[in-house]
């Protein structure tokens, strides 16, 4: 039972994740595909403004993901990491270009460093949410197996990882878009309908991209194909819905509202995943409670999740109200 | 059933697996780099906290222009050691997963607890920031105390799964590897927790107090004797200076826990030989592995068992007593100790200097050697600090979990570590050319900027208002 909950606290950090981690990456996402320093330059000060008080601490979802994994399902983590060595080094590579050229560009002045740092933020913003998603995928789909080396070149490089890999690219993308639009709305700088156009492409990509994921999991991987279409079927249809009303919305101009049903379609397939999966941790290899660690490292951490709950959640809300609010701006580099 | 593949792999090899070498030196290599940071990140945030509140309590513009400026290089720095170390989360995995997998639900969890304690630093150093112009001086001052005291727990949090690889605790062995009786809170408050914990923490005020006040000490030295580079100096030199003289006091305690809990270490550190009473204190010197003799050594007779326990007739076990295969590198060992506890004394010496010359005089001391020494003071307590983690780390080699796994049972069966470890290598020498540069040209840009001109400073309520006397700006 410890195990069950430890295991939804991990899938609650991954779903954190993926949403605000998510959209920052996302914000990368539009930066690279803003054009020149001349025309880009509007949306790329608002997206700079948005997510800079907020990255750092959206970023440290991931740790504790990596952190909890490795502490209750131990030889999981090590069995993902021996076999997906390869994308999750380009994703720590990614990620170390990306915080340094963000904190890099907003201090530089000159033109050729802010392009520089700008450019290396962008495009790794686009590279790192790929390979990560495409452990997800690899996972996902069976290919890491226990305490053993999966092949470190097919096991992610197949249909499977490639579709989650690029879904995740378009699921920031669309995220990152839907935010900004709430955030060009709020700062009335007329960029409103500019972040709605891309929001609209984003979740159409998305949409086409799970289309083509009915076709390519219920050939690569049917175990995970299998799941969705039955227990994870209400969460699959949740997620069409909420995207849907989320893509209607926009066309139509309407704002309110599409924040949470972005944030509700994409943590709906985080947790169609997780359910279609269940009660395995890595399909087919090994389910949650036989990978769980000891007893009493579970409880622990249950305590500690407790006492994130009480410190961390308020101190996070406080974070994103200010900066909702317009309380946190950079002064001058 | 889990534990085969685990269990298999403690049939210690007979040759190392060739990843073990690039393994071990990406390791060293990262984690030799974040950590500089990290102590930015864990004790800055203290120094600001103090220039923001002495200028709020005396309505200081120098003091406050200060703690804005340097809460900016806080935040670049910051980010790159948010990203540095997201890198170690991972290659804890990547190069040690047979660890990982072995112990991970012993020693995770003050991973996980220190975890909780990044999440509240990033947090509420974001808010203080970002905080400047919007929040009311006082809350705003007030969110500095979380990012303190949340880099104080988490550098004893993290620490504590380092000194447990060193004083392992916390579960039982059987014969065939599996792991029973676990207990992570027995795990997290091991042996070494507690003197590992504090000479991290003071380390970290120390790296930071003397690496920023020695960039105000070559100004300083450059004529540019202003209020702004004494305040700059005098109070991120002042907390370095308080903690260096309780850092030796803690450092002599730690090297005291080593001689009881890890003999060969320490064996390793003072290059005993052979085991038994009245040992040398040797400074400096080679052993020759092969016959046990030192040559090139100050020797100064007796001292090593006294400091060892407070006697000549104190027995300090010695490296002879262990087979060859389990003796760390006795004289990369010894040489970093040596540089630690020298470059220490030195700084001991310089906070004396300071801290006589300001009760005597309430000033600054003139004299050049002072300033030279303090400019290099930064460099000094960074190199101490990095030849610490060489005592500490190669000192209980072949062990990565001291006397439970070996170093080359631990690490991953995966092929071209060498290209990550060159690829690492490259990645982390751009980025440190980039915060270099970026930060050099914030310096600059601020060294141009008077204040008066500053119109975005002064058009707040809460910003630095005109100085009263005209002075140069030096990075922060």
């Amino acid at each position: 039972m410890t195990a069950e909950i430890v295991a939804a606290v991990l899938w609650t950090g991954v779903t954190a994740y993926a949403i605000f981690g998510g959209a920052d990456f996302g914000a990368g996402f539009w930066d690279l595909f803003a054009g020149g320093s001349q025309k880009g330059a509007a949306p790329r000060e608002l997206m700079d403004e948005a997510i800079g008080p907020v990255w750092e601490a959206n970023h440290t979802w991931l740790i504790f993901d990596l952190v909890v994994l490795w502490t209750a399902f131990s030889e999981v983590f090590a069995s993902v990491m021996t076999t997906l060595y390869v994308p999750l080094t380009l994703a720590a590579i990614g990620i170390v270009l990306r915080g340094s050229g963000f904190a890099f560009r907003r201090v530089t002045k000159q033109l050729a460093g802010r392009r520089l740092f700008g450019a290396t933020f962008a495009l790794s913003s686009v590279v790192t949410p790929f390979f990560l998603g495409a452990v997800l995928g690899a996972i996902a789909s069976g290919r890491v197996p226990l305490g053993q080396h999966g092949d470190p070149i097919t096991s992610w490089v197949n249909p499977t990882a490639f579709l989650t890999g690029f879904l995740a690219v378009a699921t920031c993308a669309y995220l990152a878009a839907v935010f900004m639009v709430h955030e060009a709305h709020r700062n009335e700088r007329g960029l409103e309908r500019y972040f709605e156009v891309r929001a609209i492409g984003a979740s159409i990509g998305a949409g086409l991209l799970a289309l083509v994921g009915i076709y390519v999991l219920s050939n690569d991987a049917p175990f995970l194909f299998e799941g969705l279409t039955n227990e994870a079927l209400p969460f699959v249809i949740v997620s069409a819905i909420c995207g849907l009303a989320t893509l209607a919305m926009l066309w139509k101009g309407m704002i309110r509202g599409t924040r949470v049903l972005a944030v509700l379609a994409v943590a709906a397939i985080i947790w169609a995943w997780g359910v279609a999966q269940h009660p395995y941790l890595l399909p087919g290899e090994i389910t949650i409670q036989q990978a769980a660690g000891a007893e009493a490292t579970m409880v622990a951490l249950l305590v500690v999740f407790a006492l994130a709950a009480v410190f961390v959640v308020p101190s996070l809300i406080w974070l994103y109200r200010l900066a909702d609010e317009d309380r946190l701006e950079a002064t001058e580099g | 059933m889990l534990a085969s593949w685990f269990a298999a792999s403690f049939s210690a090899a007979a040759q190392p697996p060739p990843q073990l070498l690039p393994a071990r030196m990406q390791m060293a290599f990262t984690l030799g780099t974040h950590i500089i940071l990290a102590c930015l990140g864990v004790a800055f945030p203290l120094v600001v906290l103090i220039a923001n509140w002495y200028a709020l309590r005396k309505d200081d513009p120098v003091a406050l222009l200060l703690a804005k400026r340097w809460s900016k290089v806080m935040a670049v720095v910051f980010a790159v050691g948010a990203v540095t170390g997201t890198v170690l989360s991972f290659e804890m995995g990547l190069l040690w997963p047979r660890m990982l997998g072995q112990f991970g639900d012993v020693f995770g969890f003050p991973f996980a607890v220190e975890g909780i304690f990044f999440f509240l630093e990033a947090i509420f150093i974001a808010i203080y920031i970002y905080g400047w112009k919007r929040l009311s001086p006082k809350v705003h001052l007030w969110t500095a105390v979380p990012v303190v005291i949340a880099g104080i727990g988490g550098t004893v949090s993290v620490v504590a799964a380092n000194a447990w690889m060193n004083h392992p605790a916390g579960f039982t062995m059987t014969p065939s590897g599996e792991l029973t009786n676990v207990d992570p809170m027995a795990a997290m408050f091991n042996a070494g927790t507690g003197y590992q914990g504090l000479h991290m923490l003071l380390a970290a005020y120390m790296v930071t107090g003397f690496l920023v006040a020695s960039v105000y000490a070559v100004g300083w030295m450059k004529g540019r004797k202003d209020r702004y580079h004494r305040l700059g100096f005098v109070i991120p030199f002042a907390i370095a200076a308080i903690c260096t003289p309780i850092q030796i006091i803690v450092g002599d305690t730690a090297a005291r826990q080593v001689f009881s809990k890890q003999p060969t270490k320490f064996a390793a550190m003072e290059l005993v030989w052979k085991t038994g009473p009245n040992q040398p204190e040797y400074i400096g010197g080679i052993l020759n592995e092969e016959t046990g003799e030192v040559t090139g050594a100050i020797a100064i007779p007796g001292l090593n068992s006294i400091l060892a326990g407070f006697s000549v007739n104190t027995v300090v076990q010695g490296l002879s007593e262990v087979p060859p295969e389990d003796r760390p590198p006795a004289n990369v060992v010894h040489l970093a100790f040596d540089t630690m506890v020298g470059l220490g004394s030195l700084l001991l010496l310089l906070s004396g200097w300071f801290g006589f010359v300001y009760w005597r005089k309430r000033d600054l001391p003139k004299s050049k050697l002072f300033w030279l020494l303090a400019a290099a003071s930064g460099v000094m307590a960074i190199t101490a600090m990095e030849a610490g983690w060489i005592v500490t780390e190669v000192g209980r080699q072949p062990w990565i979990v001291y006397g439970i796994m070996r170093t080359e049972e631990a690490v991953t069966d995966a092929e071209g570590v060498w290209i990550s470890f060159g690829v690492f290598v490259t990645l982390y020498a751009v980025v440190a050319l980039g915060t270099v540069v970026v930060l050099r040209g914030m310096s600059r840009r601020w060294r141009e900027t008077s204040d008066l001109d500053d119109i975005e400073d002064t058009d707040v309520p809460y910003g630095p208002r005109h100085a009263h006397e005209p002075h140069e700006s030096e990075p922060g």
